[in-house]
């Protein structure tokens, strides 16, 4: 019988213990863990349900939509149709009101980071006269609701339109007036006044945060203030202009409520307005609805996705301290 | 290059107390000037005043012959390598040099030879493509110093550019910037807290304390003949030892009593002290001026006093000793071969010809001139 040897046993146990030590700490740590994962997956499938159900439903035949819940279309993906997405597209203007959107959302979110941008660095960096008095204001203009300003604004608009008349001339290529009611630049110019405070004071806290050092070492290196802005502030400042770019674009992209008071003419429509009117023209035509909201959701959907690689980047790193 | 003179020059904040009080200083061309002091001493604030970052609240600041009191910072002819080196993140090494320059629309041909230059004298030729994140803090710093160097200004401005850098990295740069000093001969201003670094690299150190000038002088003068206690203090590694003590007569010569050792007084100092015989003085002796019993060197003159050891620090080439007596603590310096152990007591010499003697109650020293009238002094001798 051969004797087992003792040596090589022992090193066999000491060497498997440590092995199923981490097994079981692992175990254990995923164990520890699991209920916090379902509990987050729970909370994710809850808050995507009514969104895939939208989707679901935007690829579904209108017949069946009214009759069977979107979770059919599991069963038989096959039924799954394009017809939706072509109706809302060729018939409803669906498609000339994506361009309108776009009109109305980049001017009017470039314009308020270039204001705010000037604004904000003339707050955190320049010294003037009531300087923090003014940003005060500025930001208690954040509490003011937008309802109130609806009518003074119109007014103030048509009043501009009776008093320089060649305003309310057509405008080549675009449509509609040059400023004022029915008019592109109007709405920009709205938009633009409504998101400044909130802008402004994004951006004046973020360069505010901005190291003291870089800016002194710039003017030593003879840089303006403008030039520091340009080639120092905006460059570091990515981050947080990308944020105000998504929250600008998205706000103005899903604003119902401007578009309808300075925009009446349907011509000039943004998606939201059309959508709306869908409801009112199609009273239960549900699965249009569902193909419209999907065709206005995929270009926010982008942009964020295109900047949201700002946020994790840490792009200060490596330029104070060691 | 360029001398600056500092006039009278004062900096109020909102909270109205001065942070650089009635400052008159020259610093000649070419000199290697190092401003020293705590925080909040107002060394750095004086050079921020010179770089045109602070407005002065009062009196005039010159480089050269320049008044530049309401001159912007870029038109000054004044680099500045800051504590946080400040390099642009976004910039490659190479477009932070280039950053001053292509402001000032060098050609650009000019601008690579510079910048190429100061990289190679500061052997940073290999990262000029690289961003400031990839780069350790020693070549970071040796950035800052290059985007300095290509603008050939005529006043260099280091506001404690060591700091961030580890112990070793730190002396390492430190003759770096002495040599760099010799090479480029231009005026050197240069602030820290680190009195190692002011004794190390100064041809000339300013002592300031509370927003004013304690002392101007070289570093030996300074560590030799230091005016009041605050450079007494300030000035030395570890720090000078103060004792209260009274002077008293004994056998025809003058001595001073501390309550728990006597010291006598050198001659050459017997007369300054004599007006204080019977009132307080403070006693200042260097923890080095104290040696082992057992290892005095030769030619001293000593006087022997027994401590208990509290505390030891052996450093291999010497030992720093905690001593204590009649519950008054005081350090030295001694041969590393003292047998000393905490709880022993022990004999040290004490060397009473580099003793200190201050006025208590002024704080100056006894027998060197007052401050103030030593400062003015040397900033004439030193005006060109």
């Amino acid at each position: 019988m051969a004797r087992p040897n003792p040596t090589a046993s022992g090193e066999t146990a000491v060497r498997a213990r440590p092995v199923g030590l981490q097994f079981g700490a692992t175990v254990r740590r995923v164990a520890g863990r699991l209920p916090l994962h379902l509990s987050i997956i729970g909370l994710v499938a809850l808050w995507s349900i009514p969104t895939i159900a939208l989707l679901v439903s935007s690829f579904r035949d209108p017949g069946l939509v009214v009759t069977s819940g979107w979770w059919n279309a599991i069963k038989d993906p096959f039924s799954l149709t394009l017809d939706n997405y072509e109706t809302v597209l060729d018939q409803n203007g669906m498609a000339r009101s994506f361009l309108n959107s776009l009109i109305i959302t980049i001017p009017s979110t470039l314009l308020t980071i270039l204001v705010a941008a000037f604004a904000a660095y003339a707050f955190a960096w320049m010294k003037f006269p009531l300087r923090n008095f003014l940003f005060l204001v500025m930001v208690g203009l954040l509490v003011v609701p937008l309802q109130m300003t609806l009518i003074p604004v119109l007014k103030l608009y048509v009043s501009l339109n009776e008093w320089f008349g060649f305003l309310g001339h057509d405008v080549p290529l675009l449509g509609g007036r040059w400023f004022g009611t029915n008019s592109y630049a109007g709405i920009w110019v709205a938009h633009t006044a409504y998101g400044l405070p909130f802008a402004v004071y994004l951006l004046r806290n973020f360069f505010g945060g901005l190291p003291r050092d870089l800016f002194e070492s710039a003017y030593l290196d003879g840089a303006s203030d403008f030039k520091v802005f340009r080639r120092i502030v905006l460059p570091l400042s990515m981050p947080a202009i990308a944020a105000l770019a998504i929250f600008q674009f998205l706000w103005v992209w899903n604003d119902l409520l401007v578009a309808l008071i300075f925009l009446g003419d349907p011509d000039r429509a943004p998606m939201t307005l059309t959508i709306t009117n869908l409801v009112s023209s199609f009273g239960t035509s549900y699965q249009l609805l569902t193909a419209a909201a999907f065709i206005s959701m995929a270009l926010p959907l982008v942009v964020f996705f295109a900047l949201q690689r700002y946020f994790v980047q840490g792009i200060l790193a490596g330029s104070v301290k060691g | 290059m360029a001398s600056v003179t500092f006039d009278k020059v004062t900096k109020r904040f909102d909270s109205g107390l001065p942070a650089v009080n009635d400052l008159n200083l020259v610093v000649p061309d070419k000199e290697f000037l190092v401003l020293v002091g705590p925080s909040g001493s107002g060394k750095s604030t004086a050079l921020r005043l010179l770089a045109g970052l602070e407005e002065i609240t009062e009196g005039r600041i010159f480089i050269g012959d320049r008044l530049v009191n309401n001159i912007p910072p870029k038109d000054r002819d004044i680099a500045m390598v800051f504590q946080s080196y400040a390099l642009y993140p976004h910039m490659t090494v190479y477009d932070n040099m280039a950053f001053g320059l292509t402001l000032r629309k060098l050609p650009k041909e000019e601008i690579r030879r510079r910048v190429d230059e100061a990289a190679r004298i500061l052997g940073i030729e290999g990262f000029l493509k690289r961003k400031p994140r990839a780069l350790s803090g020693g070549q970071r710093q040796r950035v800052a110093l290059g985007r300095a160097i290509v603008r050939d200004p005529a006043v260099f401005l280091f506001d404690e550019p060591l700091s961030n850098l580890d112990a070793k990295l730190r002396v390492q740069t430190r003759a770096e910037i002495s040599k760099l000093h010799l090479r480029l001969g231009t005026t050197f201003i240069y602030v820290t807290h680190d009195q190692v670094e002011a004794m190390t690299m100064a041809t000339r150190i300013v002592v300031m304390n509370q927003g004013t000038i304690q002392q101007v002088g070289t570093p030996q003068e300074l560590y030799d003949r230091p005016r009041n206690l605050f450079v007494a203090g300030f000035i030395g590694s570890p720090a000078m030892n103060f004792f209260d003590g009274t002077v008293v007569q004994e056998e025809g010569a003058l001595a001073i009593d501390t309550g728990s050792f006597k010291l006598p007084v050198a001659k050459e100092k017997e007369k300054q002290l004599s007006a204080y015989l019977g009132g307080k003085v403070t006693l200042g002796i260097r923890p080095e001026n104290i040696h082992s019993a057992d290892f005095t060197p030769m030619g001293i003159r000593s006087e022997i006093v027994e401590g208990e050891v509290e505390v030891t620090e052996s450093l291999g080439n010497e030992e720093i000793l905690y001593l204590s007596r009649d519950g008054k603590q005081f350090l030295a310096r001694v041969d590393p071969r003292t047998d000393a152990r905490p709880g022993q007591t022990i004999r040290v010499a004490m060397d009473f010809e580099r003793l200190h003697t201050f006025d208590p109650e002024r704080g100056e020293s006894i027998g060197l001139p007052a401050t103030e009238e030593k400062v003015e002094r040397e900033a004439e001798a030193a005006s060109p």
